[in-house]
């Protein structure tokens, strides 16, 4: 899993029958100093995230878990939001 | 499997209800010398292993699910499932 911002959204009007109703985001990785790192992704939201929010998003075959049409197609969702940029501690063990 | 070390953790209170009770640590992978690499991931703990500790991180979904939460099917596809003691290489010539 990885840190990211929401930095837009996309809409699509004509896609996959399983994605109807999905929020979908597009979502800047950061690092561990929330500095952004990498190329911009579009990610499906999982737990209504909205634009400025600090998330976290999971790759691969697990992205399409959180739904009930498993054969979601997706290979990024966000399934989190944090709670700010200070609950992202380092150093302590909060 | 990968190599890191444990640099903190994240707290989300809105998050996917597969990650309730579990601890999401922000770790950093590290070289099998144990350099630090640029690369950082977020994995769930399931073996209590705490900041500075230098651990395994399982990077497939059945593996790291089960082993966080005690069940496969979650969306998870990090999880720290060992503290690691010490990496014995072979000496350079």
């Amino acid at each position: 899993m990885q840190l990211a911002r929401v930095i837009g959204t996309v809409v699509a009007t004509v896609k996959n029958e399983s994605l109807e109703g999905r929020k979908l985001l597009v979502v800047q990785t950061l690092n561990k100093d929330l500095e952004p790192t990498g190329k911009p992704m579009v990610a499906v939201d999982s737990v209504g995230a909205g634009v400025g929010e600090l998330v976290f998003w999971c790759r691969g075959k697990e992205a399409s878990f959180p739904f009930k049409r498993e054969d979601t197609p997706t290979d990024c969702t966000i399934i989190a939001i944090v709670d700010s940029d200070a609950h992202v501690t380092q150093g302590s063990r909060a | 499997m990968i190599l890191a070390r444990v640099l903190g953790n994240v707290v989300a209170t809105k998050k996917n209800h597969r990650y309730e009770n579990a601890s999401i640590m922000l770790c950093q992978q590290v070289t099998p010398e144990g350099e630090e690499t640029a690369t950082t991931v977020l994995a769930l703990n399931a073996v209590d292993a705490g900041v500075g500790d230098t651990v395994l991180i399982v990077q497939e979904g059945w593996g790291a699910s089960t082993a966080s939460t005690g069940k496969a099917g979650a969306a998870i596809d990090s999880a720290i499932v060992g503290v690691v003691d010490y990496v014995d290489l072979l000496k350079d010539e």
